[in-house]
């Protein structure tokens, strides 16, 4: 088990990191590509607990895209455990993952991938008609999401009535709005200029202070740099796993 | 169970959202199944009709009534037997009405003679052809279904007497008297003149093939001058209690070897009909038609199940990312079956109201235009109609909507 890590720098407050929630050992992930088969993780064993600002981060072909999809419970491992919040999740089967993808789980694409017929609003409460709750609380707990992320004068705009940035941020309240365990961003700033970047990048910040877990998956160091700790991939094996600089 | 609520209304959000959005695709889908539905539900109406249309010929024959006849009404393959039977003379109803007089609690009421004949009816310059012409006696009033427009019919004397009288058919009367009361006019019966003392309300078609409104009744013995003694005729026997029509059919036939004598082991010299058989007869030639017609429209529909089928398809690709999204914020697989079967069934919904309402409107077109044609339009069909539709949609959209909901969401999130 690897301890939970403090920042040297002092700028950046390191808030005390809680109950494990992700727990992973030994995970193996084969992929069969025609008659090739290709190892993208090969023994990876890793901790996450509560309230860690988390960055993962390697080169392409380094395993990065397939940690993001077990860490999001999109996919399982060919091999190894993983324990999410003590559930093992390693044998579920589609729908139980669906379940905990629902209520431990936010994502946060680089695409945004908001539905574009629907409102900022309706987009925010998508997770919670899934999880079975009323319109009426689900209303409530958009709009607060929403205005957590600065949003609350845009909830009836559709997703191409808003810049990316605002875009991103619905996502993120998105991503909030059942309060997950952990915050799953992959590649969050990709698609947006360095300045909305940095804009997304505060908010993250912001959330980590209040209390959330982030887990940021990119290939870029500046926003790497935002993080507590970072995981490095090389060839489907951890390189490095540490504070930040 | 509130979850799948709100999964449901979601799910119907989405479905409007995205016709709305796909406007003209989704017209074009659902004009497939508007075709279908109109096809099939057109030709529903006509077997309708045609039932209605049986139902009421049949309901002129009477329920009550046996036909003692040489022919049975059914197709016979050894004609030569039915041939050389003695033929029915105007006497047997006499014979028969004694016999039944004599039967304690008989189930059969009266016997009554009817001959017909072809021929013509004329009247000054106008001039009907192709006549029914029955010649009967006054217990005629007691088994027919028909009731009288004008005037009356013959009574006992003058039937006994043999007076020229005549009751007319509404299609001769008004042939002949167009607008005009026909009433102690002279019509002229192949060479004979008649007085007319009454007219027949207006009764339609016996199946299409003739009409029963171009007849002329007038008394038996009246024809028998000109028909001679020998003619032969049908012997109507009304039926006391018509739930008891088979153990009527029984006396009857007793009845009938009796009069003529028949010997135990011969076999009957007569038929005995009744409507029962001629629907017997007539049911599997409905059924056919009814089948043949719903099989082929029936086709109609498929095409139109097809085109939902592909559209469906065409919108889980498009949407592949949404559905990887979707299930990524934690949508099972129920629940992305659910979103795509209801949009299929929405379109085909859709269509379905649509193609009723035209049909409901052609029906109506059909009716005023052209009344003789059988078509009825029943609010069963409106039921039937969107069942086939939901389950055109359930049915088409299974296969893309199950698709949808076995992506794996890696692929689906992929997927540009």
């Amino acid at each position: 088990m690897i301890p939970p890590t403090v920042s040297r720098s002092a700028a950046r407050a390191v808030r005390p990191p809680g109950a494990l929630v992700i727990e992973i050992e030994g995970v193996t992930k084969l992929y069969k590509m025609g008659t090739e088969i290709i190892h993208a993780l090969r023994g990876v064993s890793l901790n996450i607990r509560r309230n860690e600002y988390l960055a993962i981060m390697g080169p392409s072909g380094s395993g990065k895209s397939t940690m993001m999809n077990m860490l999001g419970c999109l996919d399982t491992p060919t091999a190894g455990r993983y324990e999410f919040s003590g559930k093992n999740v390693a044998h579920m089967i589609d729908d139980e993952l669906a379940e905990i993808r629902n209520r431990e789980i936010g994502f946060v694409f680089q695409t945004f991938n908001l539905l574009p017929r629907s409102d900022a609003l309706h987009n925010v409460e998508l997770p919670l008609i899934y999880a079975g709750m009323s319109p009426h609380d689900r209303r409530e707990r958009a709009l607060l999401a929403l205005n957590n992320v600065g949003l609350g004068d845009r909830i009836h705009h559709r997703p191409n009535e808003l810049s990316g940035g605002q875009r991103q941020r619905v996502a993120i309240a998105r991503a909030l709005v059942n309060n997950p365990s952990i915050i799953l961003a992959d590649e969050p700033t990709g698609n947006l200029d360095s300045r909305t970047g940095e804009e997304i990048m505060a908010l993250f910040e912001q959330l980590y202070e209040q209390g959330n877990t982030i887990i940021v998956v990119t290939h870029e160091e500046d926003i790497a740099r935002h993080a507590r700790r970072v995981v490095r991939l090389r060839d489907g094996l951890i390189e490095s796993d540490g504070p930040i600089d | 169970m509130t979850r799948l609520i709100y999964e449901f209304t979601e799910s119907f959000r989405i479905a409007f959202a995205q016709i709305r959005a796909n406007t003209m695709r989704s017209i074009l889908t659902a004009l497939g199944v508007i075709i279908g539905i109109v096809a099939v539900t057109l030709m529903g109406t006509a077997i309708n009709g045609i039932d209605i249309g049986f139902q009421q010929s049949l309901a002129m024959l009477g329920d009550d009534v046996l036909y003692v006849q040489k022919w049975p009404w059914h197709n016979v393959d050894d004609w030569w037997n039915y041939q050389n039977r003695p033929a029915i003379r105007t006497e047997i109803a006499d014979q028969l009405n004694r016999v039944i007089e004599q039967t304690p609690n008989s189930l059969l009421e009266i016997a009554v003679p009817v001959a017909g004949r072809n021929g013509s009816v004329k009247a000054g310059q106008n001039s009907v052809s192709g006549v029914m012409i029955f010649g009967t006696t006054a217990d005629y009033s007691r088994i027919t279904t028909t009731e009288i427009a004008e005037g009356r019919l013959f009574n006992e004397v003058e039937a006994n007497a043999g007076r020229q009288i005549a009751v007319l058919g509404s299609t001769v009367s008004e042939q002949l008297f167009p607008g005009r009361s026909p009433l102690d006019q002279i019509v002229d019966i192949r060479g004979q003149h008649f007085t007319v003392i009454g007219t027949l309300a207006k009764q339609g078609d016996f199946l299409g093939i003739f009409s029963f409104d171009n007849q002329v009744i007038v008394p038996l013995n009246a024809m028998r001058k000109y028909y001679g003694n020998r003619m032969g005729v049908d012997v109507r026997v009304k039926v006391r209690d018509k739930t008891k029509l088979t153990q009527a059919e029984d006396e009857l036939t007793g009845a009938m070897r009796r009069v003529r004598a028949q010997l135990p082991a011969e076999r009957d010299n007569f038929s005995i009909n009744e409507q029962q058989a001629f629907k017997e007869q007539l049911d599997p030639v409905k059924k056919g038609i009814a089948f043949a017609g719903l099989f082929i429209t029936g086709l109609a529909l498929f095409v139109g199940a097809i085109g939902i089928m592909n559209i469906t398809f065409v919108s889980v690709k498009e949407r592949t990312k949404e559905i990887g999204t979707r299930k990524a914020l934690g949508a099972r697989r129920f629940t992305i079956l659910l979103q795509f079967l209801i949009e299929a069934v929405s379109i085909s919904l859709i269509g379905g109201i649509v193609g009723l309402l035209l049909t409901y409107g052609l029906c109506m077109g059909i009716k005023t235009a052209m009344p003789a044609l059988p078509v009825e339009f029943s609010y069963g069909l409106v039921i039937i109609s969107m069942v086939v539709s939901i389950i055109t949609g359930i049915v088409s959209g299974f296969a893309p909507a199950w698709g949808a909901s076995r992506l794996d969401p890696v692929v689906a999130l992929r997927y540009e």
